[in-house]
């Protein structure tokens, strides 16, 4: 095997090895949520190609308020999803558009564009 | 306007109580500062007190008060300090629908300590309270009108902070702005470098705002994102359209906006489209200067040639990053998050044939041999063209997707004619409320639900039940909003106004089953997170492989084969599959009168084997109705039916009425009874007419001795057909024999037949006597019959047929029914006029015949069969695409894909899907 053939191996199996943790296996920022004085936990999340953030921790029990402020107006995140809750929203360009959940059931509830190709995560505790 | 002013002596209202002067601070309505109070400089306007910071403002303020007033109107909020330390606030309120909301509210306001007094006035959705600011604070009130189920008519703002350096100075400005009156919450985001602030309009304003922000040290400025929560309610719009107008101003304003953002988004694509595409075909001529046998100088290696790559590198930076900037942008955030996307693969394909084909351009002599320093320019051309154009049909092709939705938006009406202070006045719907007598004339959409009190009419109620034939409608029966009357004018009373009117719960129904989730998704989304990253490993272990065991040139293959494997796959068609085809579903079904609660309901339904059918109410009309007359001993018909009708005038008992109806049908006479006398477990007996009659069953004609020939033996065949025969006896003399029964539903019998074709088994369930059940399960065609089930035993008989290893369906009223709904494993509630959104069912019928059993069955079948087909074209597609594009058919065939072609049939993959999809609109129901 000559030596650019092996370069190239090698430096295909690490690229590939690094692509597997940096998506599947990488921990996630998780953004914990703080409990407002109205005692909504509210948050911000950023819409534009994809969640920011994207995995948001929350308590049990207290009233979530999701303000999503989509900033583009690519028609992928036009919508958001709550499929475990039966509820989606349409978020208009540049507005903010809340969703209110209250979640009595500890878990992770994902959350997703309306065909599942931007996805983000409620991590209840 | 009226108003006084004064100077100095200190006004009796803003005395301030002992001990409690740290609270009291107002604000100058004109500068906007704060103001100690109780001021030297106030004045007082309507009952109100201004108070200012110096007797400059106070003047300007009298000049033009209303330029300062103006945010204290009914649409923004106001605080106004009196003594003792009491705060009164005015809040505006948004969605108020009836005057009972105002109860509502106001008894969730006055749970908190330190309310004095509320008030919350229905007409200009305005809430007044009193409250102790020691004890409660405005935070407090709203979140208790929101608790009740109203918003507050706050505003949010986005504003956009500079010189933010750390966490610290995130907490200062929230804190500052906490404390700031008028602000009810803020949020700064040190990342995005902005805040969310939530505030009263009125009480504070932007440019306060800030004004406090700046002087903390940073620079501010206004984000996208200002948004009113309190639309200027188009109320004042709507008054001056005119009534015949509002069919075309349907679809609310919120839909709009977004369906313009949609049209500019797609008009958008399309410009990039065609800047691309135009720029791809001079690229595209000379990519191939061989295939078009241009000159010898176009060929590679000359220099002119080299000139043309150097242009056309450069004119490729404009397609990649105007045109292809949507796949950039959307790679970079998915990369932030961790997380790769359609835009990840593009983007990394395109990026890497630019890459090269420069190198090829500017350092060809790195190259070991000559016709490897060739270019691709002409992928990154025709790859962004051709997958832009396809995001632009996917566009068009979903906006048709959610047409039915949008068509039950715009079912409601605008206005509504009602009888206020005596006079017919026409107001916005929005302000119909409870008890309300509404006009309707023909032609009008009817604005709310009601009951009829006055006139008669047929009315389409098309819309709501998919029911083609307008219904008849007389006193009493009930109305639905968003229908249209036909031919009558009537008067109705309001029984439903706002959210809680039949269209308003359909539209969140279908709304919750588009955004559930189908079981079958599972799949998807299991795959969806592996999907993009696996693609990204299979192309780079391919440019691996073809670079190691590929043929001469092994560096131009393995370029080949990774790109066209990036380009190839397409996470979109499989995300799209289900959800598109279910919303579709769904709102197919609502425009047939089928509202499916979840996308498991859906999916369930395909499933059933057996189906339970409730008697009462669902086979049969659910009321008794006169059926048999028959006469012995030489009377007459109508006098038999008259004197029955008579007698049974005064009771309430549901089988005397259907004799009274009987007999009103044939508009026969009623008399006066005298002598009325009940036997209990018998009949009843009265004189009528100076007749004595005698009206029962068998004992009682035997407690009377009353001959009865052969009746008897008419009465028991009569009782074999499911009716209840009762005897009459004329002054001694058998009269003959009136029967009722409840019947059966006119097209019962053949929605029966049409869900047996169905190859579904069909089970009758009833508390009545097994005659009565048998006799009505062979009229309608049913073989098995669960006959005397008391009600709290259905859910029991249910289970039972589950047992059997059923999947069953239970369908009935969602009022005695709902165990044996929830039981099941679909529910359908049947025929609930306009209390559609039952919790126990699955599946709610508007329509009342069971024709839509059929017909939610079949939809769904339709439906998950238009899923798997777009679950199995997206999983070929790219199990077989994904393969061939990382060559698999070379080395047998010869085979490989140029990146073009992958992104032609990249780009048309999820226009199939969307289009596949879009064909379930045309389902019609085959009756």
């Amino acid at each position: 095997m000559a030596l650019d053939q092996i370069i190239v191996l090698i430096a295909g199996l690490s690229l590939s090895t690094w692509v597997a943790w940096y998506f599947w296996f990488s921990e996630k920022k998780v953004v914990k949520v703080v409990t407002g004085s109205g005692g909504t936990q509210e948050a911000i999340i950023k819409v534009k190609g994809g969640y920011s953030p994207d995995v948001l921790e929350f308590e049990t029990g207290k009233p979530i308020k999701l303000n999503f402020i989509r900033e583009e107006t690519a028609a992928c995140s036009e919508e958001v999803v709550f499929s475990d809750f039966n509820k989606k929203a349409t978020l208009t360009p540049f507005k903010t558009v809340s969703v209110e959940l209250e979640i009595d059931k500890p878990g992770e509830y994902g959350f997703q564009c309306g065909m599942g190709m931007l996805k983000g995560k409620l991590i209840v505790r | 306007m009226a108003h006084e002013t004064h100077k100095s002596n200190k006004p009796a209202d803003t005395n301030e109580a002992p001990g409690k002067s740290k609270k009291s601070t107002a604000y100058d309505p004109v500068c906007g500062m704060k103001v100690k109070t109780p001021s030297e400089y106030y004045l007082e306007l309507d009952g109100k007190v201004y108070e200012f910071c110096s007797e400059k403002c106070m003047h300007q303020f009298a000049n033009e008060p209303q330029k300062y007033r103006k945010s204290d109107g009914a649409n923004s909020a106001a605080y106004n300090s009196t003594n003792y330390g009491l705060q009164k606030l005015k809040l505006p309120i948004v969605d108020m629908h009836c005057s009972s909301c105002a109860i509502t509210i106001e008894k969730e306001i006055n749970k908190l300590p330190g309310i004095k007094s509320s008030n919350v006035n229905y007409a200009n959705e305005t809430a007044y309270v009193d409250y102790d600011t020691n004890k409660t604070n405005t935070e407090d009130i709203i979140e208790a009108i929101k608790k009740a189920g109203y918003k507050t008519g706050r505003s949010v703002l986005k504003l956009g902070i500079q010189g933010m350096h750390c966490g610290s100075c995130v907490s200062q400005i929230e804190k500052e702005l906490g404390n700031t009156k008028g602000v009810l919450s803020a949020s700064v985001d040190l990342g995005t470098e902005s805040a969310i602030i939530n505030y009263i309009p009125g009480q504070i304003d932007i440019a306060e705002i800030k004004r406090i922000i700046e002087k903390l040290g940073y620079k501010t400025y206004l984000a996208q994102g200002y948004k009113s929560v309190k639309t200027p309610s188009s109320r004042d719009k709507q008054e001056k359209e005119p009534v015949g107008k509002e069919i075309k101003e349907e679809i609310e304003e919120p839909a709009d906006e977004n369906q313009a953002a949609r049209e500019k988004e797609y008009k958008t694509l399309m410009k990039k489209f065609i800047f691309a595409a135009v720029l791809a075909l001079p690229v595209i001529f000379f990519s191939y200067p061989t295939v078009w046998g241009l000159p010898e100088q176009f060929q590679m290696g000359s220099p002119v040639l080299r000139y043309i790559w150097i242009a056309m590198g450069l004119l490729a930076l404009p397609v990649m990053f105007w045109s292809g900037s949507q796949f950039y942008t959307g790679a970079w955030a998915a990369f932030k998050n961790r997380s790769a996307n359609m835009h990840t693969l593009i983007a990394t394909g395109i990026t890497a044939a630019w890459l090269y084909s420069i190198v090829a351009t500017f350092f060809p002599q790195i190259f070991p041999e000559a016709e490897l320093a060739d270019q691709f320019f002409d992928v990154v051309f025709v790859v962004v063209a051709l997958v832009v154009l396809g995001m632009a049909l996917e566009l068009r092709a979903k906006g048709k997707s959610s047409e039915a939705i949008k068509k039950l938006i715009g079912l409601q009406a605008k206005t509504a004619r009602v009888i206020r202070y005596g006079k017919e006045t026409d107001i916005p719907v929005e302000e119909v409320v409870l008890d309300d007598v509404i006009i309707v004339k023909p032609g009008d959409k009817i604005p709310v639900d009601g009951i009829l009190i006055d006139g008669t009419s047929s009315i389409d109620e098309s819309m709501i039940t998919g029911e083609p034939i307008p219904v008849e409608k007389h006193k009493g029966d009930e109305i639905i909003g968003a229908t249209i009357n036909k031919t009558g004018s009537f008067r109705f009373k309001a029984t439903k106004v706002g959210k809680d009117t039949a269209l308003s719960q359909i539209i969140q129904m279908v709304e919750q089953a588009q955004s559930s989730k189908a079981p079958i998704q599972r799949v998807v989304d299991q795959v969806s997170g592996y999907f993009v990253p696996a693609v990204i490993i299979i192309a780079i272990l391919s440019f691996v492989a073809w670079y190691l065991f590929g043929p001469v040139p092994q560096l131009i293959y393995a370029l080949i084969v990774f790109v066209t494997v990036l380009v190839i796959a397409c996470p979109c068609a499989l995300g799209l599959a289900t959800p598109i085809s279910l919303m579709v579903g769904v709102g197919k079904g609502a425009e047939n009168g089928i509202l499916i609660r979840s996308g498991a309901a859906l999916e369930t339904a395909q499933k059933l084997n057996t189906i339970v059918l409730d008697k009462t109410g669902t086979i049969t009309e659910g009321k008794p109705t006169l059926t048999d007359v028959i006469t012995s001993n030489g009377f007459d018909e109508e006098l038999v039916l008259s004197l029955s009708a008579s007698v049974e005038k005064s009771s309430e008992h549901p089988l005397a009425e259907a004799i009274v109806k009987g007999a009103a049908d044939k508009n026969l006479v009623l008399s006066d009874t005298q002598e009325f006398n009940a036997v209990p477990g018998h009949g009843v007996e009265a004189v009528v007419n100076d007749k004595k009659v005698l009206l029962g069953n068998l004992k009682m004609m035997q407690k009377f001795s009353i001959q009865l020939d052969n009746l008897e033996e008419t009465s028991s065949k009569l009782a074999d057909e499911g009716k209840t025969p009762m005897f009459i006896a004329i002054d001694g003399k058998s009269a003959g024999i009136v029967a009722v029964a409840d019947v059966i539903k006119e097209d019962s019998i053949q929605a029966i037949e049409k869900l047996h074709k169905l190859g579904l088994e069909v089970v009758m369930i009833t508390g009545d006597n097994k005659r009565t059940a048998d006799a009505i399960a062979r009229q309608v065609g049913i073989k098995r019959v669960l006959a005397e089930v008391l009600p709290e035993d259905k859910a029991f008989n249910v289970q039972k047929l589950q047992n059997e290893g059923k999947k069953v369906a239970m369908v009935g009223d969602g009022i005695n029914d709902a165990p044996a709904l929830a039981q099941a494993d679909i529910g359908m509630a049947i025929g609930t006029g306009t209390d559609v959104a039952i919790e126990a069912s699955d599946i709610t019928l508007i329509k009342g015949s069971l024709k839509s059993v059929a017909l939610a069955i079949e939809l769904s079948k339709a439906t998950m069969k238009n899923i798997k087909q777009n679950l199995f074209g997206a999983f070929f597609y790219n199990g077989l695409g994904i393969p061939i594009a990382a060559g698999l058919l070379f080395p047998f065939f010869g085979i490989l894909l140029s990146p073009i072609i992958a992104g032609a049939a990249m780009a048309f993959s999820s226009v199939t899907v969307v289009t596949n999809a879009n064909r379930l609109r045309k389902f019609k129901p085959k009756f």
